[in-house]
Formats: C-alpha cells, structure tokens, sequence
C-alpha cells in the first residue's frame, strides 16, 4: 500500500512540477533574465570581464529550469505521499480526497512560505557568493524549525480536542506553531544582501513569480495525488 | 426495511484505516532518502558544498535554483 502511495506521490509532483514549469518559464524567466542583465552591466561598470557561460542561458531557462523543477516536484510528491500514509486514519478522520488537499496547503506553509518570510527567495545578482553556505544552512534550519513547529502544534491540536471544540483546538494548535516559531526566528540571523540600485520591482516580481510557482506545485500535487489515490481507498473499504 | 437502511447506511461513514507503520516504515525510508538527493542536487550541490567538481550542476539547476527559493551566489 505505502508502494502505491510513493509512486503516486511522485507521479503527481511530476505533473503539478510540469504546470509549474510553465509558470516559472512564461512569468518567472522575464525577471531572471532582467536581473541577470542588471548584474551583468553591474560588472561591467565596475571593470569586470562578463561572466563566462559554462551553460549557456538558453539551456539554463528550458531544460535546466525543466529539471530542476521536476526534480522538485518528484522528491516533494515522495515526501508528501509519506505524510499522507503516515496520516490517513491516524492524525484525523478525513477522507483520502480532503487530507490530500489539506497537507497540500500544510506543505505550502510549513515547507516553504513561513521559512521564506525570514529568508525570501532572490533573483541572481542579489546574494554575495562567500556567504553561500552559512545562507543554505540558515535557509535549511529555518525549514527543520517550521516542521518540527508544525508537529508541535499538531500535537497540541490533537490533544485539545479531547476537551475542546475543533475551532478552538485548531486556533491554539496553529498559535502554537506560529508563536514558537517566529520566536526560533528571533535567533536565526538576518540577511540583507540586496544591491543598493537593485530595481524593487524586478526582485517583487521575482518573488511574486517563485511564489506563484510554489501555489500552482503545491496546490496542483494535493488535487492530482487525492484524485489519484482515492480508488485506492474506496476498494479498501468495501 | 429499516434494518436494510441502517446497515447501508453505516457502511457508506467507513472510518479511515490507518495504513500499519510495519508497511510504511520501509517505504518512507526509501522514499525520503530519494527525496533528499534530489532536493539535494537542485538546491545545494556547487553551492554550499560540492561532491561533483566544477560548476556544471550549479549552471544547469541555476534558473530553477533561484525561482523555487534556494539561496544561490
């Protein structure tokens, strides 16, 4: 069964990653592209020879940007199909099609959008290339402590509802994870490495883009995978 | 007539089974390590650490490195 559900999961992050893709290419790749131009009249300005592609840019905005996102959506789909299995008729009592779509919005928030508020995703030109790794692993911390906020507030939802009604469980369980984890935020550092002249609107269009991206991958993996494995649950049951 | 119903009726409000962790256990463990390379390779390889040398993975993934949120240079 658990088989099933795995395969599921990453066939249908490979398909939400294929309305993703087109997304990223249509809206996304414009303010790539105009920020790469702003980095590259940057560098020329102050004297520096263009960067030499190794990978030339029409590769990089199709089957790079191709790859790169179906790898995504293929290794989210696996881990999404493992939250599923793990909680269908444990954590609640929802049907296959609502839990589907329920950890599909949970994965939203929890693996991207609350790490993201601390440490938003930017177009190239923006990010200083010696503190590489010192922003992956706060990027990387951020999202273990969103998660590991997220069960605790799951936890706390589920033992509340033995004494309270839903609503109320619901509303201390989700405080919980947002108060404790904007406070474990407090202690991550932050990072402002924008140019001083980087145009504001193509970096808000960036992040208006990479978040786009994240609704349409997300959104799409929870109503294609709850389609996909609902039969599988509806034989089980007769 | 009524017995009929009832029985139809509770059959139709199954309560969800739970899958048994023993099924799940290994699957989950196969499916995460899987996973795990893959985020791997499209948001961190040639950035923060390297396991291949060169920049060739990092140009390849570059555009979708930067628009699914990883940090890049």
């Amino acid at each position: 069964m658990a088989g099933h559900l795995l395969v599921r999961g990453m066939i249908a992050g490979m398909l939400a990653a294929c309305l993703a893709f087109l997304l990223a290419k249509i809206y996304g790749e414009t303010s790539v592209d105009l920020a790469i131009n702003f980095e590259a009249a940057a560098d020329a300005a102050a004297g520096q020879a263009p960067e030499v592609e190794l990978v030339s840019r029409a590769v990089q905005s199709t089957w790079g940007l191709a790859t790169a996102i179906l790898m995504y959506g293929i290794a989210y789909g696996g881990i999404f199909s493992l939250v599923f299995g793990f909680a269908y008729g444990r954590v609640n009592t929802m049907s296959a099609r609502n839990l589907s779509m329920f950890i599909a919005l949970a994965g939203f928030v929890v693996f991207y959008f609350m790490p993201i508020l601390k440490y938003p995703p930017n177009p190239p030109a923006v990010g200083i290339g010696d503190t590489i790794g010192i922003r992956t692993q706060l990027y990387f911390e951020a999202m273990v402590l969103s998660i590991v906020c997220a069960i605790l507030g799951l936890i706390i939802y589920n033992q509340l509802r033995k004494y309270l009604d839903v609503w109320d469980a619901a509303i201390i369980g989700l405080l919980t994870y947002l108060v404790v984890f904007g406070l474990t935020q407090t202690v991550l550092q932050d990072i402002n490495e924008v140019p001083v002249n980087f145009p504001a609107t193509i970096l808000w269009h960036f992040r208006e883009a990479a978040i786009g991206i994240q609704i349409v991958l997300w959104g799409s993996m929870g109503l294609i995978f709850g389609k996909m494995v609902q039969p599988l649950f509806v034989t089980r049951q007769i | 007539m009524s017995q009929t119903l009832a029985t139809s009726n509770k059959s139709n409000i199954v309560k969800p089974v739970a899958i048994p962790l023993k099924d799940l256990v290994p699957w989950a463990i196969f499916g995460v390590v899987i996973s795990l390379i893959l985020i791997y390779f499209v948001g961190a390889e040639q950035g923060a650490t390297a396991l291949i040398s060169g920049h060739y993975v990092h140009e390849f993934v570059h555009d979708g490195r930067h628009l699914l949120g990883f940090p890049c240079h």
